[in-house]
Order: C-alpha cells, then structure tokens, then sequence
C-alpha cells in the first residue's frame, strides 16, 4: 500500500495543476473573446502592418 | 442599381461620434491610458487584424485589441499627449462607425465579475468532485481500516474548503430568503450541503464506514452549473442591449456667448444654454426654438407619425429627430421638470406593481422545501422509535433523505432549458432579458401593440404609386435625393423599387416646412405641401401629401402612408387565430390608426392616447385579470410597456422603451413577436416536464433513503442520472426549434416567411 503515497500525491498534484491553468487563463482574459480567439487563427502574423491610413 | 437617397442620413448624424473623448479615457494605476470602444459593424473576421494593424501603427499607441464577441475594441498608450481622436479618424477611413465607451459604467464589468466568480466556483467545485470521487470509488470497492480512514481524510481536506468558497453564492441566497421568512431552492440545497459535509467529518473523526463527502460537492458542482447557464444567459441579453444603448449616447453642439461652439455630452446640459441641432440629428434635451425652421419627427415621443413644422417658439422634446433645416434651441428643462424625468417617475411605479411574479421553480420551492423537511424530520423521529433511541442511526438515515431528495435536477430544470430557449431566441434576433420573462410570456393571452414604429416601421411609404407617371416619379425623385425629410425618402424608394431612374433636377433647394424646388428642362418644378404649391386643402384621409408642380401646374399628388411591417397581418392573424386578444394603443390620430387596424383586422383599437391613459388602460387590463404582452417602442410607451405583465420593443425603439420592455427583437418583421411565445411555450413545457422527471425519481428514490438503504454510492449513481436526463431532454428543445434560422433569412430577404408559420403550426 506504501504506492499510495506517491499515487495519490500525483494524482491531487496532476487535478490541482488543471484547475491552476484554468484559473490562470480564466485570470488572463482567455475566455474574454471566443469568437475572435476562434478567427484569430487563421490571421497571417507575418503581414506587413498597414498605414494609419492604409486600405485594401 | 441606382442609388438614389443618402442612405440613412439620419441614423449616420446619430451616430457618428464628434465630441470629447477624454472623459472617456481611462487612466491605470501604471500611468497609462486606455479607451474602450464600441464597433457595431464588425462582423467580419479579417477585420481584426485590419484594425488592430492600422491603429497600432499609429504613432504613440502602444496596443490595440479587438473583442470580437463584444463588437469592441480596447487601445492603450503610455504618451499623456497622445490625442485619442486619432482612433476614431483610423477607425472611420477603415469604414467603421465607433463609439467610446465607459466598462464600468455599461454594467458589463459586473457582470463579466460575476460570471467569473461563478465560473470559478464550477472549476473549483469540479475538481473537488473529481477527486473526491476517485478515492470514494476505492472506498466502495473494499478500501478498509486505516486506508479508509486515510481516504476519508483526504477527502474531507478537499471538501470541507470547497464547500465554503463554492456554495457561498447558495448560503447567501437562502440567508436572505429565510430572512425575508420564504423558502425557496436555496435553503434545502444549503442544508443538504452542509450537514453532509460536516455528518461525514464527524464519521471521519469516529473512523466510520460511510461518508458524504462525494455528494456534497457533486451537489455542489451540478447546482453550480444550473446557476452558471442561468448568468450566462442574462449576461448575453445585457450585453447586447447595453451595446444597443451605448450606440445612442447622445451630445449636443452648444453654442457659448461670444459665438464659439462646442460639443457637450446630453447628461451635461443645462438650461438657458443654446443649442445648434443639425438637420439628420436628435434633440439633446427639451427646449424652445429661437431660431430656424424645420420638421421634426415626433412619433418616437407621441407615437404621431406625421412630421411637424418647428418654428420660432415652438417646444420640442429630448429623443425627437430634426429633419430638414438647422435649428437653434434654449434648453428649458433639466431634472424633474422634463418630460422625459414625467416618463421615468411613471415607469418606475409601474415596475413596481409588477415585480409580484413568482417564478416557476420559486413557486414550487414553497411547496417542495417544507415537504423534503418535514419528510427528513419524520425519517429521524421513525428511526429513533423504531430503533428505541439509537441517534446515530437516525441522524445518518434524515442526513441521507436529505441528500436524496436535494434539488440538484430540480436547480437544473430550468436554466438548462431557458439557456438553450435563450440561444434559440438569439439566432433568431430576439434578446431575452432573464428567464422569468420567457416564463411570463408563455402565459399570456392579451397582445397590445403600439403602431408607429411597432406595427409599423415608422417610415412612410408611397401608397399611390400606381397612379403616377414615370415621368413625373422620375422628377420627384429628382428633387427629393438630395433630401433628408421621410417622405422625400419614401419617393426615393418608389421610384428605386420601380427602377425609375432620377431625372436631373438643377438648382435644387430644400424650403423648412415647406418642401423642394429646382430647375426641370429649364422649367421650374416643385414638390412639397398642398399650401405651398397653391392648392387647395383637402384633408379628408389625413394623409401625409406631397404635390408635384411642373412649370406652375400640378402635374400630379404624391400620397403617402406609414408602411406596416411585411408580415404584420399574418403575424396578427395566427395570434388571433391562437385564441389570443390582440388591441391597438397608439398616441397617433384617429385616421391613421383606423386604417391600421383594418388592414390588419384588428378590432379594438384606440386612437390618440397619452403616455397616461397607455399605462392606466393596461393597468385595467390587467385588474381584469388579463395577462398582457405589451409591444411598443416609443418613449410614450414606456410605461405601459413596465406595467404589462411582460412586453416586447423593437431594437429601433427609444432607449427607455428597450431599458422598459423585458425582450428585444431585431430586423424588420413582427414575426420574433410569435417565435418568442412559441419558444416561451416550449420552454415552459419542457420545464415541467424536467420538473416531473426530477420529482418522479424522488419518488423513487425517497423510500430507499427513508428505510436507510441509501449508501453513498447509491446517492451519487441517482443525482448524476437525474441530471443527465434533465440536460439530454432540456437540449430537445434545440431540436424542435433547429430550423428557426430561416426566419431570419426570409426577414433579410424581405419576405414574408409564410411556410414557417405554416410549419409551426403543423
């Protein structure tokens, strides 16, 4: 049974990581846009940035 | 295509934002600045980067981002003589409309708090579940001894905490209902939660076999989650109504002594200052005209859809829209003397009259926590008879019926249904604002529509087109594309509709009150009033008139009428045909309302009613003890639209008619009017419907508990099941209502969607 104290600190220790990252992306605005966040991927990071008055 | 009219001047004017933006800028702590606008237009993706790429390459910005859900956009700089005008100029050369924006102020940053505090108890609560259920799982399965113990504790390290940030927004709640001396949901799922946790700590301590640790917070998570989709819900509505709001912000160009002008916010206005209101703008604040003459619209206000002449002395009101000719205006009225303060005092008696509504899951509240404990305290003095005094027992045995019987699928119920009914509105364009209103309108059986602006779309439209000559629309079109004054517009959009391209008129010269002139072929021609043009007065339908004069003849009369919405009278009929008593309450005159209601055989009808007499007439309504949906949109609807039991506004309405009515809908038909009490019904029948699966499995599930054969595991297996049922079947209702959308597109498209009523009512 000695397993157990190494299974159940990694078990606690894996859950409690979980709920740190979602409380740090919750905390850092992640939830704040889905919609954008879900067209954000699709944008070129490499495009040149454009003129205060640049258009198409 | 031709484009003819200025399209939407009016509405551009509005709103394009011209004044200060510094009270609007926010400084942070760090020293740096930041502005929050508000993007109505963006609906585009590949916007994003366009506007974050164009406003960050202006110098001085440091950041610009774009929230694309919430049409907005934050940009931040560190440089205190940065001129955030800037922003606006980027953002308008990229052809968006922008409008600053204070976050604290619109009541979105409350609510974004309170969501997230509510999203992290769910986090939290579920983790804890998972967990607590992993080592419970080992303890069913045979764990024994010390290893129980040790599992036991562990839980209980978990859950104790969890159950005191978790359950706070529970214990607050039934605190204040059993302080007021009610019961209702909150109280039973308070003391099932609590007495678990601390029965199994107390078990824990005397090294017992069961503990509870596991239902608790399961509770606690499934109960969380009802509550999360409930917020979540109003949230989205709020959101999209104060977007609605912020759009119409209001300023005004005000006029200093020694001749200089500057903008001022609405809310700043004081009386005896002058105010400049450009043709195509709304009025700031009431006040007298000193100078100028035009039209104004006053319908939003009275509901009259004709426009009036304002001249020197004339009074107008705050939210009227000025049409043809610059104005000059002394503002008379602030605080309490203004009509509009006369609105708010009416609206705010009227809500109070309503807020007597019980909801559906508060009624059975009082009927269920009484029942669940009194059923607890039965179970307690049985067992303590039967087993002659044996109060380990009999508490552990009350403490599991209590479990049992906790409302888990019961706080499901009904935000899982209203969640998904408030999304199947959304497509459909309509805006919900809690979830009582959806269960208010599902029992209603009186409609009383507003016309201008309800019925109708506010607008004039040519009603003898068929009468007049190509040539002769040819010319008025001609005249009036330059204009701003409706029915200028209404001869824009007939001769569009009829493919008639604008003659060139020369000289065109626009007369306040009085209507068009301009040079024809080297003719004089004229369009505008009867008088003007030296014809005499006939008035007999009391329709609006134009008369087209070429070369000092009139060559023919332009008649106009207040245009319904496309599928109003379909609308009307399926109300009425569902047994439902449909009335008209307009401040309009007689002829005009007349009309109206025979078009759309709607009997009862009234004509030429006051703000007043609107709230008092469904006050009486509702003392007859009918249930009454109100539909308006003016500001002389207001009140009625707080005193019905539940009403309805169109988007375009005032910004007291949508704070007033309890749903919103957008677009152009009346058809969300009959989606939303169809949704509503469904709704409401779902609802019952989870309410009788989650009591049936008390049903069976009580005795069980009662005779004490309810083991942990037996509890966890029973709550998680009811509450899956009670999702899977609250999703049907997404189901029914799969096709709605295409109301949508049929109302883009202009058309009536006769089919979908077809349909529903198959």
């Amino acid at each position: 049974m000695t397993i157990l104290l190494i299974l159940i600190p990694a078990a606690l220790a894996l859950g409690a990581i979980g709920l740190a990252a979602f409380l740090w992306s919750l905390r850092n605005g992640q939830f704040d846009d889905l919609d954008g966040a879900a067209h954000r991927i699709l944008v070129d990071e490499d495009r040149p940035k454009r003129s205060p008055d640049g258009r198409d | 295509m031709i484009t003819c009219c200025p399209v939407g001047p009016a509405l551009d004017a509005a709103s394009q934002f011209a004044g200060d933006l510094a009270p609007w800028v926010i400084t942070r702590a760090d020293g740096s600045r930041e502005l929050d606008l508000i993007i109505p237009g963006l609906s585009a993706p590949e916007s994003i980067p366009l506007i974050e790429g164009a406003l960050e390459s202006l110098p001085g910005l440091a950041a610009a981002r774009v929230n694309f859900t919430g049409k907005r956009v934050v940009a931040t700089w560190n440089d205190p003589s940065f001129n955030p005008a800037a922003i606006v100029e980027t953002l308008n050369e990229l052809g968006f409309i922008s409008r600053p924006f204070d976050p604290s102020h619109s009541g979105l940053n409350a609510d974004d708090a309170q969501s997230r505090l509510l999203l992290r108890a769910v986090a939290v609560s579920g983790f804890a579940a998972a967990n607590i259920m992993l080592l419970s799982v080992s303890v069913w399965s045979g764990a024994e001894g010390s290893t129980r113990d040790l599992f036991h504790w562990i839980s209980a390290g978990i859950a104790l905490p969890t159950v005191a940030y978790a359950g706070r927004p529970f214990f607050r709640s039934a605190v204040r209902a059993l302080s007021s001396g009610l019961f209702n949901m909150d109280v039973p799922i308070s003391l099932a939660v609590c007495l678990a946790a601390l029965m199994s700590l107390f078990e824990t301590f005397n090294h017992g076999e069961v503990a509870y640790f596991d239902a608790s917070v399961t509770l606690l998570f499934f109960l969380l989650t009802g509550r999360y989709l409930d917020h979540l819900m109003r949230a989205r509505a709020r959101s999209a109504v104060s977007q609605l709001l912020s759009l119409s912000a209001s300023s005004a160009m005000v006029e200093e002594a020694d001749g200089s002008t500057r903008i001022l916010a609405a809310t700043a206005l004081q009386p005896q200052m002058k105010m400049l209101v450009a043709a195509g703008e709304r009025l700031a604040a009431d006040g007298v005209v000193i100078a100028g003459t035009s039209e104004i619209d006053r319908s939003l206000l009275t509901g009259e859809s004709h426009p009036e002449i304002a001249a020197k002395g004339a009074v107008v009101h705050a939210g009227m829209l000025n049409f043809t000719g610059p104005l000059t205006v002394t503002v008379t009225a602030a605080g309490q003397d203004t009509f509009l303060a006369e609105i708010i005092r009416l609206m705010a008696s009227a809500e109070q009259s309503r807020s007597r509504f019980v909801r559906v899951a508060d009624r059975l509240a009082r009927i269920y926590s009484p029942a669940v404990h009194i059923l607890a305290a039965g179970t307690l003095a049985g067992w303590l008879i039967w087993t002659g005094g044996d109060w380990h027992m009999a508490l552990m045995t009350a403490i599991a019926v209590l479990i049992i019987t906790c409302p888990c699928a019961l706080g499901l119920a009904v935000p899982a249904v209203q969640a998904v009914a408030s999304g199947v509105l959304f497509r459909n364009g309509v805006m919900i604002k809690d979830g009582a209103a959806l269960e208010k309108l599902s029992d209603v059986d009186t409609v009383v529509f507003d016309k201008t602006g309800t019925l109708t779309l506010g607008r004039p439209r040519l009603a003898n087109g068929a009468s007049i000559t190509a040539s002769n629309l040819a010319i008025a079109a001609g005249l009036a594309r330059s204009s701003r004054h409706p029915l200028s517009r209404a001869v824009c959009a007939a001769a569009n509709s009829r493919g008639v391209a604008p003659a060139a008129v020369d000289e065109v010269q626009e007369i306040p009150g009085r209507g068009l002139s301009g040079m024809f072929q080297g003719g004089p021609v004229r369009l505008g009033s009867r008088q003007w043009c030296g014809i005499e007065e006939n008035d007999g339908q009391g329709l609006p008139e134009f008369v087209l004069m070429r070369n000092a003849k009139a060559a023919s009369i332009f008649t106009f009428e207040d245009e319904l919405r496309r599928d109003a009278a379909a609308v009307i009929a399926k109300l009425q045909s569902e047994g439902l008593r449909v009335e008209i309450l307009s401040g309009d005159r007689e002829a005009a309302v007349r009309r109206a209601a025979a078009d759309l055989g709607i009997e009862r009808w009234q004509a030429g009613v006051t703000p007043q007499q609107k709230l008092a007439y469904v006050e009486q309504l509702k003392d007859a003890g009918r249930k009454v949906l109100m539909v308006g949109d003016g500001l002389n609807d207001a009140p009625a639209l707080a005193a019905g039991l539940t009403s309805m506004a169109p988007s375009s309405a005032t910004d007291i008619g949508r704070t007033a009515a309890d749903t919103i809908f957008m677009g152009e038909s009346l058809l969300p009017v009959l989606v939303a009490r169809d949704v509503a019904i469904a709704t409401q029948r779902l609802s019952l419907q989870n309410f009788a699966l989650a009591i049936g499995y008390n049903v069976l599930a009580v005795p069980i508990a009662v005779l004490g054969f309810a083991s942990p595991l037996v509890a966890a297996v029973a709550m998680s099941t009811s509450s899956i049922i009670v999702i899977a079947n609250s999703l049907r209702l997404g189901l029914f209502f799969r096709r709605e959308p295409a109301v949508a597109k049929g109302q883009q498209a202009g058309m009536p969607d006769l089919p979908q009523l077809e349909r529903r009512a198959a």
